[in-house]
């Protein structure tokens, strides 16, 4: 019996349909709500070791400065405290992540502030900080790039190009062309548990490392590379995060190189929690953008030619940044068939934090281009921002810019009519564009408008990730007769502690509580893989549902042929039947580890023989498939204080197979209110390279005030190709509500942002360049 | 120094400089880390208690202004009235990665004791210096709304 015929079957006859209201049978609560809810969960840094010592950094001042020396002075530091500086490391200085470019500790020179040059260790996190005053270092400030300007043309660590069909020709087909240059912010993920790691030597000589990350073997990697172990003598143990969001995808390799390093030099376990100042100054961030849009439209608005330049600002060091790119370049024409592309992406190095991770990965940048773009277009056809979509939508058997045939899963239009048929999008767009140009505000003296977005998001990681990655998962019986579940999957609140027992118990005939979810601990779980890039619900579930179904059939069988029943053994809902005869799996499954000990099943994720793609040419299947959406946003401005007020969102959302509709509704929910924060609010400002608004007393974002009321759809459509037929999730929403809200903002008060966030200041300096300042103002 | 208080119910001493965070006092000195920092500057409600019945920023207060007070932290509020909360929150989706939720319990069973069935507005208002990165707050308004529900 194979999973996946099996969802196939099932699915046959359903077509697209909606999901459940949000509390549903479907919904079993997650096992740790009521632990993290009364605070009982140990996060990383809640239980104290026996003799723990704390770790403190010491943080480069400048952006770009050679250090002409530096010193540790013991003397001057608390009684027992130590210091390391990068002299003192005896591997390669680099964190390994797609290289080792990236310094553990600076050496020669900084490159950005806030850059580790130096790491203190004392009795408490007090006295750590103190001894960091015993560092002596004399830097040479040298001149720093500190924007993307200044970086180009020399300093482009990435340069990817896309080409498809013939832009020139498709230019000269073309009656109108549009240009457009469209910025977004440097945003911070803020998650409400900041970075925290600890270390220490267990009696064998093996190093653990233990903290809040989303990717074990990332980080136990870069341990054995730099320390120069092998991997068996390092142990990697994933806390559950207080927040991901990919700002636990790079950055814990670096800090978990950190503590090992203090906790190899004392011999004691050395814990560095940083606070929320330090967070923000140290980790990464979601890239800065620039991209410009050439676009050319027949009379009808169809695309006939798209010539997309993305610029990305990587900051001081690579990291992960080529992977960002590939992403957004993968992304860059949206959700919509052009018969003409090229796209260029370049990923340039400036004097900053380096730039990372963020949930969505280069695509919301993109997005939030395209999408603006395509509003733009549509008010020189003449059409309105519904019209331009459905005109040009990916259908099934559409070809991406990448020469992909999509197939029949692509579900954008189905998206798109259905938030159209749910917000009456279209007739109210018109209705405040008509009295825009006609009143100056309600009568209230605030003025509404909405907007619309479509956008897609390739699921599981780009190109031949999965081939390289070779995901392995286990399932292992243990002996109360439970399934044990082994992946390196972390549950940073996305709910894969309940979604892959759901997606297991689904495909065996078991109960969810059948099933247990292995601690992400790299001595006992195999290297499923990053939690990253939407992947888990999709392909690790998939995989460790058919690791338990394969040990649930050697416990069939070996029952039936204990009871020689004539008739076939079989596994319904907890219980082994075979012609009259019945009997308790888990009973059954005990008395089977007794007999033959804990069986044990690992599987290894192969993709499909159809996802082939070239990473020389960018031809070929980048994504095994899509998960669409279509957000209506609608706004309130005051048109005095230009303030924004987010009103609704409606994200219609079709992600192939619903494992569990709470937790997805959640990720959606979840998702665009941080795209409506990064749409008005959210903007790590940097001036000549140091990070200006570096507190939650700065750096605004959403609160409940804030919020607007979320509305989701999901919509289900039969989509088998890999894994458990789920589309990712994690990422989708936060492709969809910047452009939508700031269409919305334009459907109010006639002022296009071209840059995000779409500050009260930024409207401002719009309003007077479009000299529209009499027409705004209340009568 | 020594100051004695009533936490969760119960009169204990602590023996710590009086000008101390709570916050660290709860988390290190006693052991109760269900009381989470995020941000140590009154930006995040992640450490919020109930002071009197008042939500306070226990990152903000010094251990001294508990002197003869009464305390309660999430520990106290999800052995007693905090249960239903807390089972709506884990079934309407409103706990993700959970980093946020303990301060959320403790601000809104502060709201409950004055206001029985909060509306969306008034749960706003009473939730506003909480920050959750992970739900849209939507979920969180899901379960407080349900618990108007029989
Ligand atoms: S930790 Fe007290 S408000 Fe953030
Ligand atoms: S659940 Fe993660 S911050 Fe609220």
């Amino acid at each position: 019996m194979n999973p996946r015929s099996q969802t196939a079957r099932a699915r046959s006859d359903l077509g697209t349909r909606e999901s459940e209201a949000a509390r549903d049978d479907r919904s079993p609560a997650r096992p740790d709500g009521f632990a993290k809810a009364s605070g009982s969960l140990a996060y990383a840094d809640d239980a104290r070791l026996e003799g723990m010592l704390f770790g403190a950094t010491l943080r480069s001042p400048h952006p770009h400065a050679r250090i002409r020396s530096a010193h540790w002075r013991p003397e001057r530091a608390p009684a027992g405290a130590i210091g390391l500086l990068a002299r003192d490391l005896t591997g390669p200085n680099g964190v390994q992540l797609l290289d080792d470019a990236w310094p553990i500790l600076a050496g020669d020179g900084v490159h950005h502030v806030g850059e580790a040059v130096g790491l203190a260790a004392a009795t408490s996190p007090e006295a750590a900080q103190a001894a960091l005053a015993a560092f002596e270092i004399e830097y040479e400030p040298l001149p720093a790039r500190t924007t993307p300007a200044e970086a180009l043309p020399s300093d482009v660590f990435t340069e990817l190009e896309i080409l498809h069909g013939d832009v020139a020709h498709g230019f000269t087909q073309a009656a109108h062309i549009v240009e457009g240059t469209w910025r977004t912010a440097r945003q911070e993920h803020v998650y409400i548990e900041c970075q925290s790691m600890t270390a220490w030597i267990d009696t064998d000589d093996t190093l653990v490392v233990q903290g809040s990350m989303q990717c074990p073997y990332y980080v136990q990697n870069a341990l054995s590379h730099a320390l120069k172990r092998p991997a068996q003598r390092v142990r990697v143990v994933a806390t559950p995060p207080g927040g991901g969001f990919g700002g636990k995808e790079d950055y814990p390799s670096l800090l978990a190189l950190h503590v090992a390093l203090l906790a190899l030099a004392t011999r004691h376990p050395v814990r560095i929690s940083y606070d929320r100042h330090e967070d923000m100054l140290a980790t990464s961030k979601r890239h800065p953008s620039e991209v410009h849009h050439r676009s050319g439209v027949d009379s009808d608005g169809r695309l006939t030619a798209m010539d997309v330049d993305i610029l990305l600002d990587a900051g001081a060091y690579r990291t992960l940044s080529p992977v960002v790119l590939s992403r957004a370049v993968l992304h860059a024409t949206g959700a919509y068939r052009c018969p003409n592309v090229r796209i260029r992406g370049r990923a340039v190095r400036t004097h900053t934090l380096p730039n990372g991770a963020f949930r969505g990965f280069g695509a919301p940048q993109v997005l939030f281009a395209v999408e603006r773009q395509m509003d733009r277009i549509a008010r020189a056809v003449g059409i309105d921002p519904l019209e331009i979509r459905l005109r040009n939508v990916l259908e099934p058997g559409d070809e991406l810019p990448t020469g992909q045939v999509l197939d029949d899963s692509t579900s954008a239009r189905l998206c798109l009519e259905r938030v159209e048929r749910e917000t009456d999008f279209r007739r109210r767009w018109r209705e405040h564009e008509r009295q825009r140009s006609t009143i100056s505000g309600d009568a209230n003296g605030s003025r509404k408008g909405v907007g619309i977005s479509l956008y897609l998001h390739g699921s599981g990681f780009t190109g031949n990730g999965e081939k390289r990655l070779a995901s392995t998962v286990r399932a292992r019986l243990r002996s109360d007769g439970r399934i044990e579940l082994q992946t390196a999957s972390v549950d940073m609140g996305q709910g894969s502690c309940i979604v892959l027992p759901m997606v297991a118990a689904d495909a065996c005939g078991l109960h969810v509580d059948d099933f247990v979810v292995a601690e992400p601990d790299t001595s006992r779980v195999p290297d499923s893989g990053p939690t990253v890039a939407s992947r888990t619900s999709m392909i690790v579930a998939g995989e460790v549902a058919l690791a338990a179904q394969e040990i649930c059939g050697q416990i069939v069988d070996a029952w039936g042929k204990r009871i020689d029943s004539a008739e076939e053994a079989r596994l319904e809902a907890g219980e082994l039947l075979a012609g009259s005869r019945s009997e308790a799996f888990r009973q059954v499954a005990r008395c089977h580890y007794l007999e033959y000990g804990a069986s044990e099943v690992t599987r290894v994720h192969t993709p499909p023989a159809w996802q082939e793609f070239d990473e020389e040419s960018y031809r070929g299947v980048a994504y095994p498939t899509y998960a669409f959406g279509a957000d209506v946003a609608e706004v309130e401005v005051d048109p005095d204080t230009l303030q924004v007020r987010p009103l609704a969102v409606t994200a219609v959302c079709e992600v192939g197979r619903v494992l569990h509709p709470v937790l997805c509704r959640g990720q959606i929910e979840g998702g665009t209110l941080q795209a409506v924060g990064w749409a008005l609010m959210e903007e790590a400002q940097c001036r000549e390279g140091h990070l200006v608004n570096d507190r939650l007393a700065t750096y605004l974002l959403p609160t409940v005030q804030d919020c607007p009321e979320i509305q989701v759809v999901l919509l289900e459509h039969p989509w088998n190709g890999v894994g458990t037929g789920a589309k990712g999730v994690g990422e989708l929403p936060m492709n969809g509500a910047a452009p939508a809200v700031v269409a919305a903002i334009e459907n109010a008060t006639g002022l296009a942002i071209a840059e995000l966030p779409a500050t009260p200041e930024r409207l401002l300096v719009e309003l007077e360049r479009q000299g529209l300042a009499d027409r705004t103002q209340p009568s | 120094m020594s100051i004695e208080f009533l936490l969760n119910g119960e009169r204990i001493e602590v023996e710590a400089p009086p000008m101390s965070r709570l916050l660290d006092v709860l988390r290190r000195e006693l052991g109760l880390t269900g009381t989470k920092e995020g941000c140590g500057e009154g930006e995040c409600g992640a450490c919020t208690v109930l002071l009197e019945d008042v939500p306070v920023l226990s990152c903000l207060l010094p251990l001294v202004q508990c002197e003869g007070r009464r305390v309660d932290t999430i520990e106290g509020l999800a052995r007693s009235e905090a249960g239903p909360l807390i089972e709506r929150l884990v079934s309407l989706g409103g706990v993700q990665c959970g980093a946020c939720t303990p301060g959320i319990v403790v601000a809104t069973c502060a709201l409950l004791r004055q206001t029985e069935n909060p509306t969306r507005a008034q749960v706003a208002q009473a939730l506003a210096g909480n920050l959750c990165r992970c739900t849209g707050y939507e979920g969180i308004h899901r379960a407080i709304q349900a618990l108007a529900e029989p």
